[in-house]
């Protein structure tokens, strides 16, 4: 699939069904150990933000409280990203083996896995998976249980003070950062809450050293990742590859020949223009030259036959629907983002608009209350800056 | 007693009566009566001790809680980017036509109801859409008709 011209990792989504091994293996060492081979790995958040994940499991074992908890967060909602859908399909144990072994280094004896409404068809084989694992745990001695918590469809649940208001019975609204989840996540405790796709990423650690996984990827960003490949492409699908790749590899592998712009981490992600293909990276601020852009991993093409405008305007439909509406910059910014947008392409507005709207979304980046509300203006100002006739004519 | 106010106090008791179980028994009534009414609200805030406003704001927060009544077989086709480029409008114009209503209705026999939702994670075999929990994708004008004859056959 596609033209190989990026290397193909098969880290993921290997079988490697004896979990058991991972985990008595791992009993083996001491906490400090775990945590220490955690570091060395250089593993960074695969839900997009990139936060060490060494670092949070070292913060969450530092709190102090009786009950801590283990969350996978399994609810994947930024368009473009079908990833973890894929892990928890065909090799959730990797993931359970993550929770519980986290479970045991930070003392948390229970772990979640907030599922999005969505996915609701896969519970019945998760379950079944759950129970084989749990009955593996029993034998090993490990006092850790997982259940699954079902989300009804709200993408900002996806944020992860709004997943613990949401596993609490509110409604999914951010809450206001410090505290952390290290110190007060769900119900107030030290919480762990880690993507998917980071959890699968520390069973390989688990079981073959942080040097098995930091000999892929870059400097600062270490390791594979996968990618959800959708849009103008010969090959949509998911594949696994090393972080610090150029887009225009990305674009030569996986284009139709005639690919205009890549939108790189959804609709809250950035929207890259040809002309800058050469000089993005995709991985975690540091080492690279150029620009380097981190992602959830939704990569989405589109060829010259698309109009950035009808895009642009999708984006922020859905933000319009999606925001939560706590705070004013998000819940109005993408509002007027969408009407501010249609007005000047109906010539209701002046050209220059655009550069008012470009000033609301600095605005929305320094005021919105989430990670969510700071980034709905990226696609925004990525597709104006770049694509700007398309949006006036 | 009414058959509402009984699933309502089984799920309070199986789930507990403390906040965090609130989504799911909201969640366990959906399933059962299709939709969360008003009533069963105040029936889950009485029967929780919290007040009804909690449990209609977070009722109303969530996409997939419908708070009024929805045909048996709920469609909902994916309107975002890799849908949209794929072509879901043709889609949803099949799906209006095979089954006679308009985005967001209900067939009067109340057996389908017809909405637009947000990326359910197929965009690479865009177009896609659910069928209560069912996925169906990479779909086409044809497969459309065919979907929706086999369902029809359902009682």
């Amino acid at each position: 699939m596609g033209k190989n011209i990026l290397k193909r990792i098969d880290l993921i989504f290997k079988e490697e069904d004896d979990f058991k091994k991972v985990l008595e293996k791992a009993l083996q060492s001491t906490n400090t150990e775990l945590i220490n081979e955690m570091i060395a790995s250089g593993l960074k958040g695969r839900g997009g933000a990139g936060f060490p994940t060494g670092l949070k499991w070292k913060l969450t074992s530092e709190a102090q409280s009786e009950t801590k908890f283990v969350i996978c967060n399994a609810d994947e909602g930024e368009p473009g990203t079908f990833k973890d859908r894929e892990i928890l399909t065909r090799v959730p144990y990797k993931v359970l083996t993550g929770m519980a072994l986290c479970g045991r280094i930070i003392g948390a004896k229970e772990g979640f896995i907030y599922l999005r409404h969505e996915y609701k068809y896969l519970v019945k084989e998760l379950n079944k998976e759950i129970d084989r694992f749990h009955a593996v745990l029993d034998e090993l001695g490990l006092d850790f249980r997982v259940k699954i918590f079902l989300g009804y469809g709200a993408y900002i649940c996806g944020e992860e003070s709004a997943l613990f208001e949401s596993m609490e019975g509110k409604r999914g609204e951010p809450r206001n950062k410090p505290p952390y989840p290290s110190d007060f996540g769900y119900l107030g405790k030290p919480t762990v809450i880690n993507n998917v796709e980071t959890l699968a990423h520390t069973f390989t650690i688990f079981q073959h050293g942080s040097s098995k996984f930091n000999e892929l990827g870059v400097k600062d960003s270490y390791g594979s990742k996968l990618f959800s490949v959708s849009g103008d492409t010969p090959t949509p699908g998911i594949y696994e590859l090393e972080l610090g790749m150029t887009v225009e590899d990305f674009a030569n592998d996986f284009g139709d020949g005639d690919t205009k712009a890549v939108q790189v981490g959804g609709a809250s992600g950035f929207c890259v223009p040809r002309k800058k293909f050469r000089e993005t990276h995709i991985g975690y601020q540091g080492k690279l030259v150029g620009i380097s852009l981190p992602t959830g991993g939704s990569m989405m093409l589109f060829n010259s036959s698309r109009s950035m405008f009808n895009l642009l305007t999708n984006y922020l439909e859905f933000f319009t629907e999606e925001s939560c509406g706590q705070c004013t910059p998000c819940r109005v910014g993408t509002q007027q983002l969408l009407e501010g947008s249609r007005a000047v392409k109906r010539g209701e507005k002046p050209a220059a608009y655009l550069d008012k709207l470009l000033a609301l979304t600095e605005t929305m980046k320094a005021t919105a209350k989430c990670g969510l509300g700071q980034s709905v203006a990226n696609s925004f100002q990525s597709i104006v800056e770049n694509f700007r006739e398309e949006m006036i004519y | 007693m009414d058959e509402i106010k009984t699933t309502v106090q089984n799920l309070v008791k199986k789930h507990g009566k403390s906040r965090e179980n609130l989504l799911p028994v909201l969640q366990g009534v959906a399933e059962k009566e299709r939709y969360v009414s008003e009533y069963a609200m105040t029936l889950i805030a009485e029967e929780m001790e919290i007040s009804a406003a909690d449990v209609f704001g977070t009722a109303t927060f969530y996409s997939f809680m419908d708070t009024t009544q929805r045909g048996k077989f709920i469609i909902r086709i994916c309107r975002t980017i890799s849908c949209y480029m794929k072509g879901k409008n043709q889609i949803l114009l099949a799906l209006e036509e095979a089954l006679k209503i308009k985005l967001g209705d209900t067939t009067p026999d109340k057996k389908f109801t017809l909405l637009e939702t947000n990326c359910i994670g197929w965009c690479h075999k865009a177009p896609a859409m659910l069928i209560n929990d069912e996925v169906y994708t990479e779909l086409t004008v044809e497969k459309v008709h065919s979907i929706i004859a086999e369902y029809k056959q359902l009682s």
